[in-house]
């Protein structure tokens, strides 16, 4: 019997929660959950709280199963996950910020996303006023004479997101980097409680704007398997085709930006140029060059448009013509290879016990995608590969994104040739007594979403959990930055490019 | 890199012809800064932005204003790294409540004459965040606004109306 199997037993199941099973554990089975993580049996796909319980969500690898461990906590507190396994660490930070429960045995007490700004402690929970005159942060420190420190940000000198990077440093050496981050943190946790299934799905799309598609995604089919609600075939076929071009328009985007980190705005020039065509096309055929508010419970809010289907076939055709020549300058430009290959390399070890997703894990061996396991509609039905790289560097982070590129080019052309015909979307069931709950997965271009809610029976969200797959990704970013040169870190930022919006909430 | 080189010999620019300046933003500005100082500055301006808590929609196409079709550069408009060296702020996002200091900080450090553009929904009033607990609920609650650029986010088309108001109504 597998792990995860064998934790299906041991608890109570919950009836509502679908379509992998919820069960609710006593603090042993817990602890054993915890115990089969930290030794590789399962992959932490998430952790959160609704302030009356901790969930976890475990899953196998590749994610052909998945489970919800549920404990309650009625004392406020449950034994740390990060006391044994460190992924878990900023999420179980997260937990006490918002809801007031205690990791008991967690090897960091301090504050996460709570800045000690908002004016309220524990907003999720016992919600205590508080004087909002900032917290001091107490940086791990890296101490001895040839060390000094850089702190950095959160205002960054691009047009970036905020967060703040503290390097402590040995000549141009970074021996340790430790990130800050929580700045742009809105509180859509509490925001989701209570709201309407269409404002819900608004906030879900502005979770992080670069993967709008892919949050739309998760939130409406989180919310479909909760109301056993299903998209008609023609909405599920345009989710698709709009997260192909989403994950086109940002690869473009990313790889000349990566490019000009190296100073090779060459890159950078004629990459700008494929994304502004890509999003343009999207414009056209969905009225939105992001595509923002588009993907909604219970299929898509608009139909492609005809025009927009005329052009799509000549975007693949122009890419197709432009990108190779690109590849090839990429990869036969020495002084860009000089600042890619073997700078900022994550090891295969890491990104498999952060279960990273995305071209940073599939840069490092690890082939995981959501669209192929669990896999969804209409990915089952579609050929496509998950490139799969061992080198973990910038380069090979780079190689995975050209590589996803041709299958996106060729996953948009098997859309268009089968898009069904009929209604674009199924109107919301009304939950059944007692109220519903779902988990959904999408593959955003960064890697796996994951999207829980909880429906009350009045139809309403109860709670809302969109777990971004940069939490595993940026405690990486400090593993794979340490020996390398100062210089290099906007190198090996970019090519991780995390989302701050997506982590903070 | 020859090859593409050549190749753009022959191809017609992508630059695009610049829209016309928002009319709303230009009654926006309407004697809301001395006009003396914008007359020293000219038409040309440096801007610096600053993300206040978006979710990176406005990011995204606010970078598009340097891409080859807007080429924002051609109008004397330019990102720059420094507040120090800003004439413009351009913030976006509801200004969380964990930013709200950051952005005090990089205002203050931008030197007189200023300009501060709140580009996007969010930076208005808040939009979808405005109840929460973590948001202040728009940039005007932080520091005085110039000029909105409403939209969620503003097409990369509506920012330049904006940005060539402002060059306009500085430049009379």
């Amino acid at each position: 019997m597998t792990f995860i199997a064998s934790l299906t037993e041991k608890g109570a199941k919950v009836a509502a929660h679908r379509p992998w099973p919820r069960v609710v554990v006593d603090a042993d089975t817990w602890r054993q959950a915890m115990l089969g993580i930290a030794a590789g049996e399962a992959t932490l796909s998430s952790l959160w709280s609704d302030g009356e319980a901790v969930h976890m969500a475990l899953a196998a690898e590749p994610a052909t199963r998945l489970l919800v461990v549920s404990l309650p906590c009625p004392d406020k507190r449950f034994p740390s996950v990060a006391a044994t396994h460190t992924p878990a660490l900023r999420l179980e930070r997260t937990i006490r910020d918002l809801y007031g429960l205690e990791p008991e045995g967690s090897p960091d007490p301090r504050p996460w996303l709570d800045h000690g700004r908002w004016g309220v402690r524990q907003p999720l929970g016992a919600r205590t006023s508080d004087p909002a005159v900032g917290d001091a942060y107490a940086f791990l420190s890296a101490e001895g004479p040839p060390l000094h420190q850089i702190p950095v940000g959160p205002v960054h000198a691009g047009i970036i997101e905020p967060g703040h990077f503290r390097f402590s440093c040995n000549g141009e050496a970074v021996v340790r980097l430790e990130e800050r981050l929580g700045y742009v943190h809105k509180g859509i946790d509490a925001l989701m409680q209570g709201a309407p299934l269409d404002k819900a799905a608004k906030l879900a799309a502005r979770g992080s704007g670069d993967s709008t598609v892919a949050y739309g995604i998760a939130f409406a089919r989180a919310v479909e398997a909760a109301l056993g609600l299903e998209p008609p075939p023609r909405a599920v076929f345009l989710r698709a085709l709009m997260a192909e071009l989403e994950r086109l328009a940002n690869h473009f985007g990313d790889i000349g930006a990566i490019c000009n980190d190296a100073s090779f705005s060459l890159m950078h020039a004629h990459c700008g140029i494929l994304r502004e065509h890509v999003l343009r096309v999207c414009d056209t055929a969905f009225g939105h060059r992001l595509m923002m508010d588009r993907a909604v419970p219970g299929g898509v809010a608009t139909d492609l448009a005809s025009a927009g289907a005329e052009r799509l076939p000549t975007l693949v055709r122009t890419v197709r013509r432009r990108f190779p020549e690109l590849i090839e300058l990429y990869d036969s430009t020495a002084s860009l290879q000089n600042r890619t290959a073997t700078t900022g390399i994550l090891e295969p070890r890491l990104a498999r016990q952060h279960g990273a997703g995305g071209f940073i894990g599939r840069a490092s061996g690890r082939a995981v995608d959501v669209r192929k396991a669990p896999g969804y509609a209409p990915y089952t039905a579609l050929s496509f590969e998950v490139p799969v790289r061992q080198e973990g560097d910038v380069d090979a982070r780079v190689w995975v994104r050209i590589d996803e590129v041709k299958q996106s080019l060729a996953l948009i052309e098997q859309i268009l040739d089968r898009l069904p015909a009929g209604p674009i979307r199924a109107e919301p069931a009304s939950p059944p007594t007692g109220g519903a709950e779902g988990l959904a997965f999408a593959e955003s271009f960064r890697g796996d979403i994951l999207a829980w809610v909880r429906i009350a029976p009045d139809g309403r969200v109860a709670h809302c959990h969109l777990r971004d797959p940069s939490w595993f990704q940026w405690p990486l970013l400090e593993a794979a930055i340490e020996g390398n040169i100062v210089a290099d870190f906007p190198l090996c930022n970019k090519s991780f490019n995390c989302s701050y919006s997506g982590h903070d909430i | 890199m020859r090859k593409l080189l050549f190749e753009s010999l022959f191809q017609s620019a992508l630059t695009e012809a610049p829209p016309a300046p928002d009319d709303a933003g230009l009654a926006e500005l309407a004697g809301r800064v001395d006009r003396a100082a914008r007359r020293r500055l000219g038409r040309s301006l440096s801007i610096r932005e600053v993300d206040a808590g978006s979710c990176n929609g406005c990011e995204l196409e606010i970078h598009a204003l340097n891409n080859a079709f807007y080429d924002l550069e051609r109008f004397g408009l330019r990102f720059v790294a420094s507040p120090r060296h800003a004439d413009v702020l351009m913030v976006t996002g509801p200004v969380t409540k964990n930013m709200r200091q950051a952005l005090e900080r990089t205002w203050a450090a931008t030197p007189d004459p200023k300009w501060v553009v709140a580009v996007g929904d969010c930076a208005l009033n808040g939009g979808i965040f405005a109840d929460s607990y973590a948001v202040t609920g728009g940039v005007s609650q932080v520091i005085p606004v110039d000029l909105h650029i409403r939209g969620c986010p503003p097409t990369p088309t509506a920012l330049l109306k904006g940005l060539l108001a402002l060059v306009e109504d500085a430049s009379k």
